[in-house]
């Protein structure tokens, strides 16, 4: 057998394995063995690249020197990053993806007007392809990574005409790209400037494409760059002609997709209104003060009591816990209740933390087993059954309104807290969560509000528990 | 044209393959999920390898380099944070 062939059949196992590690990633047991599946498809493809007869390597000091410090950079952040910036370090790594894969195919013209090559079309269309995705990936991924650590303003950034702006930008790309592919003359400019002048909008349009949404909602945006650092993957793979990178590509396109969809399906809200939406920014529904209306509320003593003398408890842990990073006290409260004989689950809302699944990692880290998380579809049904349950800085996704079709988050999945005999909830005040109406719930007679910051009220609720 | 449509039909079957088998993952994994999407999509060092190599000093080795130091960052950052979480993961008892 020739290399190429062995090249080729290793591209094959590669896809086998990027494809049986996705697999493995539909249950706890096996993910991590899924991962690293993934991880060694990688490599198997990287090495065979590194050996295929059709792609001459020249110089190898620039390749490792390149490999060398993506390494280091890379696994230093993996280290140290704290669990609660996942959206963050998924937004920069995304951007970086899509800034190799626009980059590839920048190197790739640069190189081909150098040695004098003529572009042919089907080269010039990936170019275009890959360098409009690839850059529009890596400057939207910066503007949401700034928009979750609070570096740029969490707020909509619209101005007037801005959609009919964005078109016309679209529209101009679209021109340029053609005049790429078809290696066109375009008012006397050389090839390569107007490759620039089209990197420079692609750029552009990344940044106006995400300013206009809402802090609230990047999330759903870094899901959905995923998505596009995917395709620009792929469109990279037609550039150089290589299949594992088109396959790999397409899988995490297709995943990314798949995510954004979910996510905005468990927030009620198309993935247009996300987009053009210019909706839920930090401030969201802050501003409607709710009235005097009557609650009941509870300290720490009652809400041990309460607690410490049910036979069954259900949290149901919210961005608030994530906030205040009251997750290990919370995961304390547990242990004590389940030593006294009470049947302890947590109820995750699809959207709980900042990102979806992101409770689950944030109560991993603090120890809980997985098989005592329960997504909303397992759960709903237990809550009539149930005679306490704990809500911690959670509320849109806990309230009632939902069901009623009048309201503005009429049709959001919710968990429905209501039907427990007892519901504590842990919040800072009654006032609104994103979607900025009241809670029916803090209002109800079962219902006792224990009002403070988590983590403090955790660690009150904790020593009140031991002694109760 | 041969080749194009063959690398269509591998980007069409690759996408309804993920989208087969991403929609049976469970919402408490959907986090490493995307994390570990987020990785593979790193994959593009495969072309940043392929143009730097095959460029001779200049504009397009630069670009080249970085593209694989910014590839890596995605892989093997990803990769490494993903297998960090999913370390978490415990079954009780």
């Amino acid at each position: 057998m020739d290399v190429l062939t062995l090249v080729e059949l290793a591209y094959l196992a590669s896809a086998i394995l990027f494809v049986s590690g996705l697999k493995r990633m539909q249950s706890p047991a096996t993910a991590r063995q899924g991962n690293g599946l993934a991880a060694l498809a990688m490599l198997v493809a990287v090495v065979a690249t590194m050996v295929h007869p059709d792609y001459q390597i020249l110089s190898w000091s620039g390749i490792l020197l390149g490999i060398v410090i993506g390494s280091l950079v890379g696994a230093a952040t993996a280290r140290t990053v704290k669990m609660t910036d996942m959206p963050e370090l998924v937004g920069i790594f995304n951007g970086f993806g899509g800034g190799a894969s626009a980059l590839v195919a920048a190197a790739e013209f640069v190189r081909l007007q150098d040695t004098g090559g003529a572009v042919d079309l089907q080269t010039g269309v990936s170019i275009g392809i890959s360098m409009l995705i690839g850059a529009v990936t890596f400057s939207g991924s910066f503007v949401a990574f700034g928009k979750l650590s609070g570096r740029i303003t969490g707020n909509p950034v619209t101005f007037p005409l801005q959609k009919t702006f964005n078109a016309f930008l679209f529209l101009t790309l679209l021109i340029l790209g053609g005049v790429i592919a078809t290696g066109a003359a375009f008012g006397g400019l050389p090839p390569l400037t107007v490759f620039w002048i089209f990197t420079g909008l692609s750029l552009l349009l990344g940044i106006l494409l995400v300013i206009p949404i809402g802090g609230a909602d990047m999330p759903v945006v870094i899901s959905l760059l995923n998505s596009y650092s995917g395709l620009a993957a792929s469109a990279a793979g037609f550039v150089i002609g290589n299949k594992v990178l088109i396959l790999s590509g397409a899988l995490v396109g297709a995943a990314g997709l798949f995510l954004t969809m979910l996510m905005c399906k468990a927030m009620n809200r198309s993935l247009a209104n996300v987009a053009f939406g210019a909706f839920g920014g930090e401030s969201g529904g802050k501003k409607a003060i709710t009235g005097q209306k009557p609650h009941r509320s509870v300290d720490a003593d009652g809400a041990a009591t309460m607690l410490a003398y049910a036979s069954s408890v259900i949290v149901v842990p919210g961005y608030g816990l994530a906030v205040a990073q009251a997750q290990h006290d919370l995961k304390k409260v547990m242990d004590l209740l389940e030593e006294r004989g009470v049947d302890v689950k947590y109820a995750i809302h699809p959207v709980a933390g900042r990102m979806p699944g992101h409770m689950n990692v944030l109560l991993a880290e603090a120890d809980v087993p997985y098989d005592l998380l329960f997504d909303l579809d397992e759960i709903n049904d237990d809550f009539a059954r149930t005679d306490v349950v704990l809500v911690v800085g959670a509320n849109d996704v806990v309230n009632p309104e939902a069901h009623n079709p009048e309201s503005v988050i009429a049709g959001m999945p919710i968990l429905d807290v209501d039907k427990a005999r007892n519901v504590i909830v842990m919040k800072r005040s009654l006032s609104p969560g994103f979607a900025g109406i009241d809670n029916p719930l803090f209002y109800m007679d079962h219902n006792y509000m224990f009002f403070g910051d988590a983590k403090k009220s955790m660690q009150d609720l904790s020593k009140a528990v031991r002694d109760a | 044209m041969g080749e194009i449509i063959i690398g269509l039909y591998v980007f069409v079957l690759a996408t309804l393959a993920g989208r087969e088998v991403i929609g049976k993952v469970p919402p408490t994994l959907h986090t490493p999920l995307m994390s570990g999407a987020n990785a593979i999509s790193g994959v593009a060092i495969i072309g940043a390898i392929v143009v730097t190599g095959a460029s001779t000093g200049g504009l397009a080795t630069i670009l080249g380099v970085i593209a694989v130091a910014m590839a890596t960052v995605n892989v093997v950052g990803g990769f490494m944070v993903t297998d960090r979480m999913l370390n978490m993961f415990k079954k009780n008892d």
